[in-house]
């Protein structure tokens, strides 16, 4: 079984966004960087499919040349290899991702059984580019998977909504986007850190092509409210709280 | 002309949609509706009532259920035909799904969870990033906008107008676009007082504060008490405290409640992209800095743990 995880690297912003002075970016100076929360499981569910079938795990990002970084900590958990598609820094349009992407896994030598991605990126998500490489490489795909099994060459997956679940089978190959929840994902262990150093990751450079959705700049969401009203501290402050809850009916 | 594409679950239409109905009604353009499959043709006095004058739909024997790529398909075709400006859904999972789809098969741009939208050329559209705490402006250069409406951007508001008129369509599918649709369902996972996170009016919801899975025994109390349900951050269900599906926050499910009490929850971004749109919320925390406070509109500052049972007490007081 070979498996393609595909991922990005995004800043770990905390509580509050800062923007670069031009707004085109979030200041990034201060912030550490890793994947977004879905990809974990997408690696995860990568290491656990080859640990059980055999192949190989191949990693693959569109990103800054310090994407190394996000391979090489991914690469710890146990995937086999990386490519790192190089760019200037700057962030591409989905189109432009995918189009990367696509012609990047055709240049693979490996046929990848399975390409996982996660379900959406925590910064941009705009929920296009696993289906553009799925419509490119002719292959199904299967978005939000929770629970996934392979089993003669199908991939049976659950995704989970507000009613329950719902169920469907992707022959193979086939793409997955998958959601925080499919599995837990485990910590490097210090010999899987030492063998990520000597992991092969192939750096290539990526032209851009002109975005056709193009970003022009970004402004911080105005927060709800100035701040919380403090009604008090600790039990003492539960009777203007009861109030509170009485005005906006939630008590009747 | 402006094509909305509605989306239902067998039937049962989807209530974000009539957001996408509203936004694109304030477009000032003629508005149209397709729904994907033979069970949205009952949706036409709805689809109708909040604007839109025609609604076209897919019937295909090979769509029976939710198909994404078959929607795709037959946007595609739909669109060839009638030339609208713009093709808009609900920034749903499915609505954004079902766009992708079209867009792939059109290489078209396509803007996810839009605020606003200015139609020209290009197009200017106001899209969420980072679940919403960001608002980035983007130029789509393309004569054809696809674009998904973000949830809590719209409120949905009736035209006041008669049914659509309903215009059947059959597209053409190729084999490849029914490979992947729903074979099955399971009911929900939801215990048994059956509020599930998205419904429920109020939701208790706990973090790393709680200190442990026995922790959440106060929170159930009050949640049981007030007919709502319990939620829990992230590093909560990370760390085994609770089940995944009562995670709230961008990777788990985005709720919007009139009553959000956050218990010992600091507030990761992740987190207050999943609540922030609750209509009252109500923080208990230690922290007076806590970043989850500049998104509240009420906090106690003290120790849920003390906290909570005073309030579950009062709250039944004030009950009886």
């Amino acid at each position: 079984m070979d498996v393609l995880v595909c991922l990005k690297r995004v800043p770990l912003a905390g509580g509050t966004l800062i923007l670069t002075p031009d707004a085109k970016d979030i200041e990034t100076k201060h912030l550490g960087f890793g994947i977004s929360p879905h990809e974990e499981n997408a690696v995860e569910a990568g290491v656990q499919l080859v640990e059980q079938m055999g192949g190989s795990l191949t990693l693959l990002t569109l990103g800054p040349s310090d994407a190394e970084e996000q391979l090489r900590a991914q690469l710890a958990i146990g995937a086999t290899r990386a490519v790192l598609l190089e760019t200037d820094g700057q962030e591409w349009d989905p189109q432009a991702t995918a189009a990367a992407l696509v012609d990047a896994i055709n240049a693979e030598e490996t046929k990848f059984d399975l390409i996982i991605f996660g379900a959406e990126s925590v910064d941009s998500a705009g929920y296009q580019i696993h289906v553009r490489v799925a419509h490119a490489l002719n292959r199904p795909i299967v978005t939000n998977v929770k629970a996934m099994k392979i089993e003669n060459g199908i991939a049976s997956c659950e995704r989970v909504v507000a009613t329950g679940r719902e169920h469907y089978e992707a022959p193979l190959p086939a793409i997955v986007t998958v959601r925080d929840g499919l599995n837990i994902p485990r910590y490097p262990s210090v010999p899987g850190r030492m063998q990520a150093r000597k992991k092969p990751v192939d750096m290539k450079k990526a032209e851009p092509s002109v975005p056709k959705l193009e970003k022009l700049n970004l402004t911080i969401a105005p927060s709800k409210s100035t701040g919380a009203e403090i009604l008090g501290n600790g039990a003492d402050a539960v009777p203007a709280l009861v109030e509170i809850l009485k005005k906006i009916g939630a008590l009747s | 002309m402006i094509l909305v594409l509605v989306d239902h679950d067998r039937g049962e239409l989807d209530p974000l949609s009539l957001r996408a109905l509203t936004a694109a009604r304030k477009l000032g353009q003629d508005v149209e509706a397709v729904v994907i499959g033979k069970d949205g043709a009952a949706l036409a006095s709805v689809v109708g009532e909040y604007g839109a004058k025609v609604l076209h739909v897919a019937i295909h024997a090979d769509i029976t259920d939710y198909t994404p790529q078959a929607s795709g398909r037959a946007l595609k075709e739909l669109v060839e035909k009638s030339n609208p400006v713009a093709v808009l859904a609900a920034g749903s999972p499915r609505g954004n799904e079902q766009l992708a789809h079209l867009a792939a098969f059109l290489d078209s741009p396509m803007a996810s969870d839009c605020s606003s939208i200015t139609l020209g050329a290009p197009h200017v559209v106001h899209r969420a990033r980072w679940a919403g705490n960001l608002i980035e402006e983007a130029n789509v250069h393309s004569p054809l906008l696809i674009a998904s409406i973000f949830p809590f951007s719209v409120e949905p508001e009736s035209a006041n107008a008669g049914a659509a008129t309903v215009s059947e369509f059959q597209p053409t599918l190729e084999a490849s676009d029914t490979v992947v649709r729903i074979l099955s369902r399971d009911s929900g996972e939801s215990k048994g007082g059956g509020v599930t996170l998205s419904d429920a009016k109020v939701i208790i919801s706990g973090g790393r504060g709680v200190g442990g899975p026995e922790g959440f025994d106060k929170l159930e109390e009050l949640a049981a008490l007030m007919e709502g349900t319990v939620g829990c951050s992230r590093v909560v269900t990370a760390s085994g405290w609770r089940p995944h599906a009562e995670q709230v926050g961008q990777t788990g499910t985005k709720v919007a409640p009139d009553l959000y009490i956050a218990c010992g929850i600091s507030g990761a971004m992740q987190h207050i992209a999943g609540m922030k749109n609750s209509k009252t919320i109500v923080v208990i925390n230690t922290d007076p800095e806590a970043p989850i406070l500049n998104y509240a509109d009420y906090a106690i500052i003290g120790d849920l743990h003390q906290v909570l049972p005073a309030l579950t007490s009062a709250v039944r007081a004030a009950k009886e």
